[in-house]
């Protein structure tokens, strides 16, 4: 909606430099030169005006939204730790069942960050044969719904119209592991500042695999004694508990990146917006002095004539 | 004599194993980004992984030190972070558990209970959880994961004793298995903060 308003304004302020036909209503002065209507760039201006004003207010919201964010995220990022300690960072172990979790937002105007992660959930997707995936998020569901349906195994989208807490963040998770994959990678967006987001790709396995990693030694929980419940329950909690507590921070640290990339692209949006105003606005006079040029000259003709005509 | 040579050897022997998992992590992260180079666009980085935004770890060091380095997280909050205190004592499902610097490397599975941390001779601060696991490492450093912290200060009594009340009318009225279950854990954690109070 904001895109298509700037590229009709633009082709009009193309359209005056170039002389070239236009989709506007032209009118014809009596000297023969075209004009654009006075009415319709008054029409655009207003729009642009309009346009300026909500994004400068969406950024706002997203700045004030984007501290709140950020504190909680940063709290998440403790716990992620100890479970990498103890499970590892294994991408690379190949198994027969994968599944892919992109992880995106509902809400779209925030720049480029879904379509990143999209990009990187397809070539994560296609490094191994039957691959499923679980897409959380309304804006990858819109971009990987239509070419890629027969992979998806379903889809978790609203999230951010709910209070996002570690009890939310188990629900997806358990929903995620019912579907039994061995091998499950995490695609979201790590935030590092309001500038810059990392594409990141999470790997949790099923709690055989860390079994077999264990006997590999790939991890080192042979290593050690073991209080509470036997090795394959202990692994299995372990498993679950990590996956739960990777969506977790997955899911903030791509919310954060969301309202990041938000204020950008509507800081971006808002100066667009300001020079488009600007260069409507001496079209806008141009048009209007010409307009009064010409009646005066055909108010002055018209008396000339009459006098001479006497 | 004997004690300190056998310990000695052991941390050595946990210090290589910990070496060949690092070792194991790197291969496996290389082997994943090779895979993915051969099927990316040419104009496309390479993903991060999660472990790219850790501190590496520390040497494990051949006598245990004096301090255990506490690292203390729940999923909204860290509660301790690389902290030096004099000893850790964590709720397992096996019972209590303490730990003092030089313990031997252990994965603990905890139940709801109270977690004492003895900051120094004169501090001691109580938290309860409500469950978790905890990790103790070769080198000394004790991660405690729990799903939910609070200062045992923070626990209101009265509304424990209503708790654990209502969850055993509950249990009396489960009509399923999922409600049974689901009344014997609130049981079992109300029970548990009121033995924190010292009921």
């Amino acid at each position: 909606m904001a895109s298509n308003g700037f590229q009709r304004t633009s082709a009009l302020l193309r359209t005056l430099r170039n002389s070239n036909v236009t989709s506007a209503p032209v009118t014809f002065t009596p000297s023969g030169t075209r004009s654009v209507s006075l009415q319709i760039v008054q029409q655009r201006m207003k729009s642009v005006g309009n346009i300026q004003k909500i994004t400068a207010a969406m950024k706002m919201v997203a700045a004030s939204r984007l501290k709140g964010a950020q504190t909680r995220m940063e709290k998440s990022r403790g716990l992620v730790v100890p479970l990498i300690r103890m499970l590892g960072d294994l991408p690379g172990i190949v198994t027969d069942t994968t599944m892919v979790v992109p992880v995106s937002s509902d809400k779209g105007l925030c720049g480029g960050i879904n379509t990143t992660v999209v990009k990187y959930s397809k070539v994560v997707a296609g490094l191994e044969p039957k691959t499923t995936m679980t897409i959380v998020g309304e804006k990858a569901r819109a971009q990987l719904g239509k070419g890629n349906s027969d992979k998806v195994n379903g889809t978790i989208v609203d999230l951010s119209k709910i209070p996002m807490t570690f009890a939310t963040a188990s629900m997806v998770a358990d929903t995620i592991l019912a579907e039994g994959a061995q091998k499950h990678q995490i695609v979201f967006n790590k935030f590092q500042s309001v500038i810059s987001f990392r594409p990141t790709v999470a790997t949790v396995y099923s709690s055989d695999e860390y079994e077999k990693a264990a006997e590999a030694g790939q991890i080192k929980f042979d290593e050690y004694e073991m209080e509470g419940p036997e090795r394959s329950e202990f692994l299995l909690d372990l498993a679950e508990f990590n996956m739960g507590v990777v969506m977790y921070n997955a899911l903030l640290e791509n919310s954060t990146s969301e309202l990041g990339s938000r204020m950008q692209s509507m800081e971006n949006s808002t100066k667009n917006a300001k020079d488009m105003l600007g260069k409507l606005t001496l079209l806008y006079n141009r048009t209007r002095q010409a307009s009064i040029t010409t009646e005066l000259i055909e108010i002055i003709s018209g008396a000339s004539a009459l006098e001479a005509k006497k | 004599a004997l004690g300190a040579v056998s310990s000695t050897t052991a941390t050595r022997a946990f210090g290589t194993s910990a070496m060949r998992a690092t070792e194991a992590q790197k291969e496996s992260i290389a082997s994943f980004m090779s895979a993915f180079e051969a099927v990316k666009p040419s104009t496309m980085d390479n993903p991060s992984t999660p472990s790219a935004f850790m501190k590496p770890l520390p040497e494990v060091p051949a006598t245990p030190p004096a301090k255990l380095t506490l690292n203390f997280y729940v999923p909204h909050n860290i509660e301790f972070d690389g902290a030096e205190v004099d000893q850790v004592q964590v709720p397992a499902t096996s019972g209590d558990m303490g730990v003092l610097p030089g313990h031997v490397p252990t994965v603990v599975q905890m139940r709801p209970g109270v977690v004492a941390v003895t900051l120094n001779d004169k501090e001691v601060q109580k938290y309860f959880v409500s469950s978790g696991f905890a990790f103790v490492h070769a080198d000394s450093t004790t991660d405690i994961c729990a799903v939910e912290a609070v200062p045992v200060e923070q626990l209101d009594a009265e509304a424990v004793k209503k708790g654990l009340a209502d969850y055993q009318a509950k249990l009396v009225n489960a009509k399923d298995d999922y409600e049974k279950a689901s009344a014997q854990i609130g049981i079992e954690v109300c029970g548990a903060m009121n033995s924190a109070l010292g009921n």
